[in-house]
């Protein structure tokens, strides 16, 4: 994931070549830390008491809590039952829930004998995903690329064409929708944000006033209020039998409301690029436009990158929420699975369940931002 | 324009009676001054004075607010193309280098020949190339402007404003964030400037500098211009009072 650039970039050519060669003077090794595992141990876990009592406070806090985990998740969870008796007469997990009820978890309504769509669906957009994410990658070809997956993934969720059956929106659900409402949320709403936090900044009137009215407005509201009125209000606006499709509804609400913070992530970026740099590009005659797509927001968004990324990760939780309007997200597919009474005890095993697909995902997005911080930092800055 | 502009030494920039205010601070006040093609002039005074807001209206970085400002036969008003227009003929170098830190030297170079001028990026790189050999520094061409020293990143600075090919070179206190080992290096590059005819006015304190290079000195005080003369008789008989105690602490160390 977080590989190492393979390439050398020019930079660190020429900064080891720049290294002093000084003949008379012999260079000292840096003391190195003893290698030892006592060494580490007495150096990090035990070199004055506090040290030593939280040290000894966490081995036992983790010796009563690990140890029934093991015993419940692991050495007696039951792993395989088609009968939910078999787990209620166990002491531990019941996987077998999740063996039992995966496929609904994960695809929700979508007709049960198409599930392979939504699969192969959600496969090549984590392919594409996995691809984008290396910087060796990033040639003009990758938009083609993504747009040719985004289109064979409509094509296998919506189908009605090459004798796939139609699949209405309201049928899909778990994770695709989970993706589909993030990745397109990401991706409608970092450009708009961007938009908004030039706004803000903008000697304009008009346009800074609109920009920050819209980020106040949204900003003071809940999302699950935004979800409500996107879902519920705006049809009734709308001219009688015209309906906005409730998928379509939900994703302008998320797209909005994530476009709100996020251009106030973008606008700390912004705010920290020094006047020097403005001015600069100002002297040199370049345009508005061109001093901001080239001189300012490449510096602003890698500084922005950490504020950034957490408004990522924190709305691809929240998509979570869309079960107000009635749309059946990962969390709602994990819910209501257990809406089958005999395996109803179980719920702890269907959210952790769901809860270790969000993890996996945050947590990759987490690392991926780290990855791309180090490797813009080498990049560019060595002031 | 009183100092009888020859036809052949056509004005290059034109204050008539500029004035600017930051808030009540009055921070140009009633500046006229001619510089004429060619011509070198160095502007000193104590802080405040308003020297670099003065050179900073010239490529209307600041809007003078009464008097007119005329640059390469343009006058500088509020419609948006005049400052463009400028903008284009005039190269302004910054105190703190001010250079693109995520851009590698040789694209700090190019790009504004690039974007601005439309020029084809073999031929900007062509002449990125060749301003950077002028500077003494084009083994540094595609490293980072955090790796480079102040006194190279200045020089940098310097080629990046000529790549433009400007008629104008502003110069707003060059040196003064740079270690005294780098200022040589510096100023030395400005000499050469000065020496292949370029129009400068130059904000500084280095007054070893200023005598080598100035056709006239600017002495400028509380917004206004207290003093102007040829070099010589600037150093040697001020007609002030306030310029002679000024340099006397300028020269004093």
């Amino acid at each position: 994931m977080s590989q190492p650039p393979v390439t050398e970039t020019p930079d660190e050519i020429f900064a080891r070549e720049e290294e002093p060669v000084d003949g008379l003077h012999k260079e000292e090794a840096p003391p190195r830390a003893r290698g030892s595992v006592l060494g580490w141990m007495r150096a990090n876990l035990f070199s004055s008491i506090p040290n030593t009592l939280v040290t000894i406070a966490c081995a036992a806090l983790l010796a009563v809590a690990v140890p029934p985990l093991i015993q419940w998740a692991l050495v007696e969870a039951v792993w395989s039952a088609a009968d939910p008796a078999q787990c209620r007469a166990a002491e531990g997990a019941c996987w077998a829930l999740i063996e039992q009820k995966h496929r609904f978890i994960l695809f929700g309504l979508y007709p049960f004998d198409q599930h392979w769509r939504p699969l192969l669906a959600v496969a090549l957009f984590v392919v594409a995903v996995a691809v984008s994410c290396h910087p060796g990658f990033w040639r003009p070809w990758l938009a083609v690329l993504w747009v040719c997956t985004l289109g064979i993934c409509a094509l296998l969720m919506w189908g009605g064409v090459l004798g796939l059956t139609f699949v209405e929106t309201e049928r899909w659900g778990g994770l695709p929708l989970t993706l589909i409402l993030a990745a397109v949320g990401i991706v409608c709403a970092f450009p708009i944000s961007i938009v908004l936090a030039l706004g803000r900044r903008s000697e304009m009137p008009a346009v800074h006033a609109l920009s920050v009215g819209f980020i106040e407005l949204i900003r003071g509201v809940p999302l699950i209020s935004v979800l409500f009125m996107a879902s519920v209000m705006v049809p009734l606006f709308l001219p009688e039998g015209v309906t906005v499709n409730k998928l379509l509804r939900a994703l302008i609400g998320i797209v909005l409301f994530t476009a709100a913070y996020l251009a106030e992530a973008v606008r700390g970026g912004l705010q920290s690029i020094p006047r020097g740099q403005f001015e600069a590009a100002d002297a040199l005659g370049l345009s508005y436009w061109q001093k901001t797509v080239l001189i300012i927001l490449p510096q602003a968004l890698k500084i922005a990158i950490p504020p950034i990324v957490n408004q990522f990760i924190s709305m691809f939780k929240d998509t979570s929420l869309v079960i107000i309007i009635g749309l059946f997200d990962l969390l709602t597919t994990a819910k209501t699975a257990l809406t089958d009474p005999p395996w109803r005890p179980f719920y702890v095993e269907s959210y952790l369940f769901a809860g270790l697909i969000y993890w996996a995902f945050s947590f990759f997005m987490s690392r991926y931002s780290l990855f791309l911080e180090r490797r813009l930092e080498a990049g560019a800055k060595r002031a | 324009m009183s100092e009888g502009s020859r036809p052949e030494t056509a004005p290059a920039i034109t204050l008539e009676h500029v004035h600017k205010w930051y808030g009540s601070f009055h921070v140009l006040n009633d500046i006229s001054l001619t510089v004429r093609r060619g011509e070198r002039v160095v502007i000193c005074g104590p802080s405040g004075s308003g020297k670099s807001t003065l050179i900073r209206c010239v490529n209307g970085l600041e809007r003078h607010e009464k008097g007119r400002l005329i640059v390469n036969a343009t006058e500088l008003t509020p419609d948006v193309r005049s400052v463009e227009r400028v903008r284009r003929d005039v190269g302004m170098v910054f105190q703190s280098f001010n250079l693109f830190p995520h851009l590698t030297v040789l694209e700090n170079l190019v790009l504004a020949p690039v974007w601005v001028k439309k020029m084809p990026k073999a031929e900007a790189q062509r002449i990125a190339l060749e301003y950077l050999g002028r500077v003494h520094i084009p083994e540094q061409a595609n490293k980072y402007p955090g790796q480079l020293s102040g006194g190279q990143q200045q020089r940098v600075a310097i080629a990046r404003a000529l790549c433009m090919q400007p008629q104008i070179m502003l110069f707003d206190e060059p040196t003064s964030a740079l270690d005294p080992e780098m200022i040589k290096e510096v100023l030395d590059v400005m000499v050469e400037l000065a020496e292949g005819g370029m129009t400068m006015i130059v904000v500084t304190h280095e007054m070893g500098f200023a005598r080598t290079v100035a056709n006239t000195m600017v002495f400028m005080d509380g917004g206004t211009i207290v003093e102007m003369a040829p070099p010589e008789t600037f150093f040697t008989a001020p007609s002030s009072e306030r310029t002679r105690k000024f340099l006397s602490q300028i020269l004093a160390h």
